[in-house]
């Protein structure tokens, strides 16, 4: 079968089981077991009443609960256990404590994701909101601003293996003395006539080069939400400023900035939850060779190339411990905005 | 806004070129990819791209016709012919030639050169060629001649066509374009329709424990897919989906589920209450609330959260690896296989950058033309 009809066929049943779902438990739930006529219509319809908000929910809270809520509970079980074969061929989970933790934090390897990350965590959401502040400030000033807006957030659409792959022709080394195609070694060469450099594998900076993909992706996002943030300042308190006497950078900084500041903390935290994720780019790039693992990486090699589950498990639960406090701020304002 | 009081910002001018330098950054390595997957694997491996929009002058290494060819005239033996011509090299502008690699722009075009023996070698700007000698020529093989000139910007779609037609199973992305499309299409559309009916529930119809449920949502909005990974590769090995589109759907499904609750939440409980009561006391059922009044009103939500959803799955990697991509690799995405042709074709870069470029050009134009939708969904999931 041609792979397009063959996708086409598979698109069918799938999205139409999911319609038929809601469209026949709704018909069941009126027609054959509460139908609002006969001598009980009243009472019928008030209990199809209490059943249908499950019934939409149901779908919804089964996935979220089977494929987020008891991840996070079979993570932390699984991080506590060693998977062992048995000489008959099955597998057993045998309890361990807190062996898999002990274990990778003599890991070297582990250290350096941990501190890779800490450095990807202070660097990236810095550099974005930063440029995206810059780029959302000149751009809402002059007419060619939206055409400027939208090439800069861009890089939103591009996923981050297009994004590596993009970047690594800039990063790209030749052998001394042939001509340059990646645009930082042709620099390079030209301003210090020194032999080019392989960037990626320089320990240490080649993190600062994964980092520039992430800013570069993440900065149009940053961009957006402050420019909106910017744009809903009342104008009062500009022309107050203006009136009296304060220069452009005085009212960027002094009235503007700290008037948003609380879309940049929502800026700075979406973005810190992109970096604690962030797998593709050092995948696609380095694999987390020359010193630039990350928690992510370091996570799927124990994963499927050690396939060490419990280890995996364990680095799994290190991200989901450093975004508790983002998850305890977020439903602590949601429940806040609801009263 | 800035510029009260009549006085024009003397800012205005550095504005303009700060933005159009920011602009240029940001554009420029994509447009490098870009402009790499239409050249050939010679002209990328021989000058940057960024040069490749301008004439470039480049030495070629071409030759006369064979010795066969040659005419007498008088006491002499003579070839005549064009050096382009003969060699089937697209014509250009000759700045200087030479005969020895040692020093191939020895002569300008009209030069004759002696090649010792008594020949004589001509060669104009446009290639055409005179060889002259006073006695008969041997060999099998015309004169070498190494000619540098102007070629003029020359691009192709050949790697378009190797990428997506060659049917070559390593380089070709046809398959892995049908791959994420079936990936994507269902991972879309199935998260859209379970959010959209639990995010009515959550909005706009009672029940004990809606406040607790939507806190629960906000939570998981946050929950790295990470951690997921293990359990349910785990769970779906378990109960016999092994992986495959189900598994990845699935996948996709739950962890896009919280975003497309939240927005979609959000948004309905800002509709007007009272449109909702007036079909209520007309008599309509909540499904037919919901179908015929909720849905289409909240058609901007659903197209922020599709766009969004489907950026993401298109884009996805770590998902389709785990839960999609099993060791036949007949259900390959093409994230996937643009990472393997990292490692296999790691220095052609025509292939890579044209490979990327396929994967990249949807997204790009679901992007330009739905902007504003995206726009907006971004503000209503993080702004509040």
């Amino acid at each position: 079968m041609h792979p397009a009809i063959q996708g086409l066929l598979t698109i069918v049943i799938g999205v139409g089981a999911c319609l038929s779902y809601f469209y026949f438990s709704n018909q069941f739930l009126d027609k054959v077991l509460f139908p609002a006529k006969g001598p009980q219509a009243g009472r019928n319809i008030n209990r199809a009443n209490m059943v249908r908000p499950w019934l939409f929910l149901f779908p919804a809270l089964f996935a979220l609960s089977l494929y987020l809520a008891y991840p996070v509970v079979e993570t932390i079980r699984l991080s506590l256990t060693e998977r062992v074969t048995q000489p008959d061929g099955s597998t057993v989970y045998r309890f361990v404590g807190f062996a898999n933790y002990v274990q990778m934090s003599a890991d070297p390897k582990f250290w350096e994701a941990m501190w890779n990350n800490m450095f990807w965590l202070i660097v990236v959401p810095a550099l974005s909101t930063a440029f995206g502040l810059l780029a959302a400030q000149l751009s809402d000033r002059i007419k060619w601003g939206n055409v400027a807006k939208s090439l800069i957030f861009m890089p939103m659409a591009i996923s981050f293996v297009g994004a590596a792959v993009i970047w690594k022709l800039v990063y790209d080394a030749r052998p001394p003395g042939a001509e340059q195609i990646g645009v930082m070694n042709a620099v390079y060469v030209w301003l210090t006539g020194n032999d080019p450099q392989q960037w990626l594998t320089v320990p240490f900076w080649n993190n600062f080069l994964l980092m520039v993909v992430l800013v570069w992706i993440q900065t149009g996002f940053a961009m957006v939400i402050l420019s909106a943030a910017l744009r809903g300042i009342p104008e009062e308190t500009i022309e107050a400023a203006i009136v009296d006497g304060a220069n452009p950078f005085q009212i960027f900084f002094k009235i503007k900035v700290p008037q948003i500041a609380g879309t940049i903390v929502v800026v700075w935290t979406t973005i810190t939850l992109v970096v604690l994720k962030v797998f593709d780019i050092v995948f696609a790039m380095t694999n987390g060779q020359w010193g630039t693992q990350v928690l992510a990486n370091y996570m799927f090699n124990q994963l499927f190339v050690a396939r060490d589950w419990g280890v995996g498990s364990a680095s799994a639960m290190v991200i989901m411990l450093l975004v508790t406090p983002i998850l305890v701020w977020n439903v602590r304002n949601a429940r806040k905005e609801m009263r | 806004m800035d510029n009260i009081a009549g006085s024009k910002s003397s800012l205005t001018w550095a504005v303009h070129i700060a933005t159009a330098l920011l602009v240029a950054l940001w554009l420029f390595p994509t447009v490098g990819l870009f402009v790499s997957s239409f050249r050939t694997a010679d002209q990328i491996a021989s000058s940057g791209w960024w040069n490749a929009l301008f004439p470039t002058e480049q030495t070629l290494t071409l030759r006369t016709a064979a010795p066969e060819t040659q005419v007498q005239e008088g006491n002499l033996y003579v070839i005549e012919g064009n050096l382009f011509t003969e060699t089937d090299t697209p014509p250009a502008e000759i700045g200087s030639w030479g005969t020895s690699s040692r020093d191939v722009s020895a002569y300008g075009p009209g030069d004759t050169a002696e090649l010792g023996d008594g020949e004589k070698l001509t060669v104009q700007a446009d290639g055409g060629y005179r060889l002259e000698s006073a006695t008969e020529m041997t060999g099998s093989r015309g004169q070498r001649t190494f000619v540098t000139a102007e070629i003029p910007p020359e691009f192709t779609l050949d790697n378009y066509r190797q990428v997506l037609f060659s049917g070559d199973s390593t380089d070709s992305m046809a398959k892995a374009f049908f791959n994420t499309l079936t990936v994507t299409i269902p991972a879309t559309i199935i998260p859209i329709v379970v959010a959209a009916f639990a995010a009515y529930a959550l909005a706009w119809m009672d029940f004990p424990g809606r406040a607790l449920l939507i806190a629960f949502v906000v939570g998981l909005l946050v929950v790295p897919l990470q951690l997921a990974l293990i359990p349910l590769l785990k769970l779906h090995l378990g109960i016999g989906i092994g992986k495959g589109y189900l598994g990845v759907w699935l996948a996709h499904t739950g962890f896009g589920l919280p975003l497309a609750i939240y927005l979609l939440r959000n948004y309905m409980v800002g509709l007007p209450r009272d449109i909702i009561e007036n079909a209520r006391v007309d008599g309509a059922t909540e499904f037919q609330i919901f179908t015929k009044i909720i849905l289409p009103l909240s058609f901007p939500a659903l197209a922020s959260f599709a766009i969004f959803q489907f950026l993401w799955t298109w884009n996805d990697l770590l998902v389709a690896k785990v839960f999609l991509i099993d060791a036949t690799g007949q259900t390959t995405v093409m994230t996937n296989q643009i990472v393997e042709l990292l490692g296999t074709r790691g220095g052609n870069w025509e292939i890579l950058a044209t490979a990327a470029f396929v994967s990249i050009a949807v997204p790009l134009a679901v992007f330009f033309a739905m902007q504003r939708y995206l726009v907006r969904g971004l503000l209503a999931g993080s702004v509040k």
